[in-house]
């Protein structure tokens, strides 16, 4: 296509969006913004505080020596810096967020309004239980969504993500096998090959040893790899499936799998991190599951906020609810009590994990996802989320190359077996980035070469499926034939490509005032 | 629904795309007997934006909050103020809905503030380098503690009777499923340096705290020393982040690892959570460290930017070889910790302290004054224990009836420490002089 040459042009002259030099360093909309330590000094502030009298001092000479030497900035010029960093963020409510496994759905605003209310946000973990009933009220309900959406007869609520719901569900597992006499034998946990990384180290750090499970030509456990591994049943302490599967698939075996690893004296965990796929459709408790965590940040919404928080109730069955961490909330008819020692009625219990009780600035927001979405809404989720990724695997299946026949759950998985020899899955993710997509999940799971997995949850509409899909086909069919162009990818983004070698090889972790030196050779 | 965009006619239509009859097909892989036949009993239909606010603000009103009245609550976390533009920032949907900056170029908002954000806790904390936090001050603790034996290849560790019990329970907990043995000492209001008897070769670390739970302020330089004569590494904890402006920060006492919470700036006090964790440590045993980490690098035009680093170290990359189990970060958390910093600087967190140790000491005095009371802490930055001759649990009982939050009674965190008359009271620079006068007229009431 030649470019229209009268009047105003309308695509770019120079051939990449970074070419063109600005003095100021900012590029139209995207303002440049330096640290806040180059831009700050230590004779500003954005508060006004009383000043203090400096008339009392009772820390005994326990005195800060050096001062922290830290920049400040006003309320105008630290506004100006954040929102300027904001810019050179991707979030979801800017456009569809595929990263498979991660569930990007939107964030109801409904839900951070209640989070801030003061009777949620302005109390404290140590003030009287008489005093914050409503809060163990409004935990002890959520408390009921999530073990009657599971099917599982008690919950855990206080670990504070996901990783350390798995932590809760196998230290439980480890005070029952402690309770059984038999800790010290049983140490061995089966983990799948497509295993999140987490669960291999969460085994590892509750002291036992893992033994990788392959995965058969479906995606699913290989059933005679596990049978193999069960012949020999002494040492085995249980299994940690993800169910549906970091393939984006169901565990077929699932009820098999349960009995076979009952039979054997082990316990089953199961990685909710997919619990979206099923809700309100398929309870957990129904297939034979022992523990089980939830992120609330994935299938009720709670935002990931960049990195966290997050928030991880873990349903047990009867079999490990006697040995749940403290502190819980009872409701005892006339009030809610909340049991804080690992004594008395809770004298089972595996102990404390954390200070307090949890997220509770999640549970609010989880139980407004929740009740906004009834059970009916809620199936309805689930429901939409894995059409919505069939329908992209559909879409896309002729341009690129499922990992697996037939149907998704709640996300396609690709290989890389459609591309050209020297094109790779990261530069079909970041041509996405041009395209104004944040790329898929790349290079998981291990099991498929070149893994692409796509999650496009059940918050997007088929007009946006239909514009990503369309984007996607592009760039693949590019990369089936080559085209090198993909390499430098991407362009117009507010960075090309960063260098992750060289920040390992010799970490640069904090700012550092330039050299005097420096200083003055400039 | 209004949180779903499918139509019906769009679902029909994607469905015919796919060649499936409905979507009961998908989920052909599970047993039919878990299959659900109807929508799951015993919970309510999907209900408006007016309903749910209803019912959220009715729980909401059933609470006091920390702002209803004379409020001294503290022992990890503290009641402060957070200017109004950090909330803004934080609802930034940049950085509300976003993930974990896995794609740099298009994520250099979340990085460069994590830089700053470790920047920061750095100079605050006078160590080397700290990471891009934790989940909060308990799980750091615990993370230093099983970090510490890696690092000597050691399996004991030594905790004071001054840490946070919630943070020793957290500790004890992940040491003892990895078999790593745990002395605890008890419960004393000013016995830090008691840990300098407890290291012998077999030990990995002596974790201390200052100020510590009963908001006793220590320099834990001895301890440092006795630590590194044996080879072995020194924890420092704190759990109020704004005594680093004012009390000795760990890294001018030698502390190898230094761990917190930062809750109380920039956070609000959610009941208990979330919280930041922060977690600091020397250059030396930064390999060592767990959690994310933020570097810098340049980019393919040799721009300056921002990428996570040394994820060798995690378990996405190590799988069980990984330092810890930890995938996520408390990343909004920081975020707004690192906001309020940029506010405050330097000075506004010195001046920030003062005014917190001030109101403190008002406090301290004004109940000093009362026949019967005595307090226990003898040296202090914004938080103390005093003991009176009546049961804790009552007294705080009849301050309630009189209007005031008089603080967390010892027994609570310690039921067998035979502190039964011992409450721990906070000062913060949100308490006026009205709240101390309400509280030592209320207490001289009581006891």
């Amino acid at each position: 296509m030649t470019m229209q040459r009268i009047g105003r042009p309308t695509a770019p002259i120079l051939g990449g969006g970074n070419a063109m030099e600005t003095r100021s360093g900012s590029r139209g909309l995207q303002q440049r913004e330096d640290l806040i330590f180059e831009i700050g000094s230590a004779d500003k502030t954005g508060v006004d505080l009383p000043a203090p009298a400096g008339r009392k001092d009772r820390l005994g000479g326990v005195a800060r020596k050096v001062d922290t030497g830290l920049p400040g900035l006003t309320e105008p010029e630290a506004v100006r810096h954040y929102m300027r960093l904001s810019q050179k963020n991707y979030a979801i409510d800017l456009g569809l967020f595929p990263l498979g496994s991660c569930t990007m759905k939107h964030n109801p605003r409904l839900n951070e309004k209640a989070a801030r209310i003061p009777g949620f946000a302005d109390i404290h973990p140590m003030q009287p239980q008489s005093t914050v009933q409503g809060a163990l009220e409004l935990i002890d309900e959520l408390a009921t969504w999530l073990t009657t959406l599971t099917g599982m007869p008690a919950v855990a609520m206080s670990p504070k993500a996901g990783a350390h719901g798995e932590l809760c569900g196998m230290l439980a597992i480890r005070e029952a096998l402690i309770a059984r006499g038999e800790a010290d034998t049983r140490k061995r946990v089966l983990v799948p090959a497509s295993a999140h990384g987490t669960n291999p180290a969460t085994a590892i750090q509750c002291g036992f040893v893992v033994d990788e499970i392959k995965a058969d030509a479906r995606g699913r456990v290989d059933m005679e790899d596990l049978r193999g591994k069960l012949e020999d049943t002494h040492d085995v302490a249980g299994i940690m499936l993800t169910n549906p599967n970091t393939c984006g698939l169901f565990e077929t075996d699932i009820r098999t799998i349960a009995d076979l690893i009952h039979d054997a004296g082990g316990y089953f965990y199961c990685d909710g991190a997919n619990f979206n796929a099923i809700v309100g459709r398929v309870r957990p408790g129904d297939l034979g599951v022992d523990a089980m965590h939830i992120n609330l940040h994935k299938t009720f919404s709670t935002p990931h906020g960049g990195g966290g928080p997050g928030s991880g109730p873990t349903v047990l069955s009867e079999a490990l609810a006697p040995y749940a961490p403290v502190p819980y909330v009872v409701n005892e008819g006339d009030g809610f009590r909340l049991i804080e020692e690992a004594e008395g009625e809770a004298a089972e219990s595996f102990g404390r994990m954390v200070a307090f009780h949890g997220q509770m600035g999640m549970f609010v927001r989880a139980l407004a996802y929740m009740l906004s979405h009834g059970a009916d809404g809620l199936k309805q989720v689930a429901e939409d989320a894995v059409l919505n990724a069939n329908y992209v695997q559909a879409r896309l299946k002729d341009v690129m190359t499922p990992a697996f026949d037939g149907y998704c759950m709640h996300e396609a998985l690709f290989s890389d077996a459609f591309t050209a020899d020297g094109i790779e899955t990261i530069d079909i993710a970041k041509a996405l980035i041009d395209e104004g997509y944040h790329p898929m999940t790349m290079y998981f799971p291990l099991v498929v070469h070149g893994a692409m997995l796509i999650e496009p949850t059940e918050t997007e509409s088929k007009q946006e499926l239909d514009r990503f899909c369309d984007a996607l086909i592009g760039i693949a069919e590019r990369a089936a034939e080559g085209d090198e162009s993909l390499k430098g990818a991407p362009y117009l983004a507010p960075h090309s490509r960063l260098d992750e070698t060289q920040a390992a090889r010799k970490p640069i972790l904090k700012w550092t005032p330039p050299a005097p030196a420096a200083i003055a050779a400039e | 629904m209004r949180y779903l965009p499918l139509t019906p006619e769009d679902r029909a239509a994607m469905l015919n795309t796919i060649g499936a009859a409905s979507v009961d097909d998908f989920y052909e892989d599970v047993p039919q007997s878990a299959r659900l036949g109807t929508t799951i009993a015993g919970l309510p239909d999907h209900q408006g934006e007016l309903a749910v606010e209803r019912h959220m603000g009715r729980l909401a009103a059933k609470n006091r909050t920390a702002s209803d009245g004379p409020f001294f609550v503290g022992c990890g976390a503290y009641k402060h103020h957070v200017p109004a533009s950090v909330d803004m920032i934080i609802q930034r949907s940049e950085f509300l809905t976003t993930y974990t900056p896995y794609q740099p170029e298009i994520a250099q908002g979340t990085l460069q503030t994590l830089f700053e954000f470790q920047t920061q806790v750095a100079a605050m904390t006078a160590m080397d380098v700290a990471n891009a936090s934790m989940y909060d001050g308990s799980t750091s603790c615990a993370e230093a503690a099983v970090m510490a034996c890696r690092a000597t290849r050691r399996k004991k560790v030594v905790l004071s009777g001054g840490v946070h019990p919630h943070y020793a329970d957290a500790t004890r907990l992940l040491c003892e499923a990895q078999g790593i043995e745990v002395v605890q000492l008890p419960p004393a209001v000013d016995d830090e340096l008691a840990l300098i008897d407890f290291v012998d070769d077999e030990t990995a670390c002596l974790i201390g705290q200052s100020p510590n739970v009963f908001g006793t302020v220590t320099d834990l330089t001895p301890v440092a020393d006795a630590a590194h004569e044996k080879k072995a590494l020194m924890v420092s904890v704190f759990t109020e982040a704004v005594s680093l402006g004012l009390v000795t920060p760990p890294g001018e006492m030698g502390a190898d690892i230094a761990v917190g919470e930062g809750q109380s700036i920039g956070n609000a006090l959610n009941f208990g959570g979330p919280y930041v964790g922060l977690f600091a440590c020397t250059q030396k045993l930064v390999r060592q460290m767990p959690g994310r980490l933020c570097g810098e690098t340049v980019d393919a035009d040799g721009n300056r930017g921002f990428v996570l680093t040394l994820s060798t170290r995690e378990q996405h990359i190590r799988r069980e070889k990984a330092t810890s189990n930890i995938c996520t970060n408390s990343g909004l958390c920081a975020l707004a910790f690192t906001a309020h910093m940029t506010l405050l600087g330097g000075k506004g967190l010195r001046d920030l302290a003062v005014l917190n140790h001030e109101a403190a000491c008002d406090l301290a005095d004004a109940l000093d004054s009362i026949p019967d009371v005595e307090i226990l802490t003898p040296r202090f930055f914004n938080e103390f224990a005093f003991r009176t001759q009546m049961d804790a649990e009552a007294v705080l009982a009849m301050l309630e009836e009189r209007g005031v939050l008089g603080g967390v009674r010892a027994s609570r965190l310690l039921p067998d420490a035979g502190m039964g008359n011992v409450i721990i009271a906070a000062a913060t620079e949100c308490t006026t002089q009205e709240d101390i006068a309400a509280y030592a007229a209320a207490l001289k009431e009581v006891v």
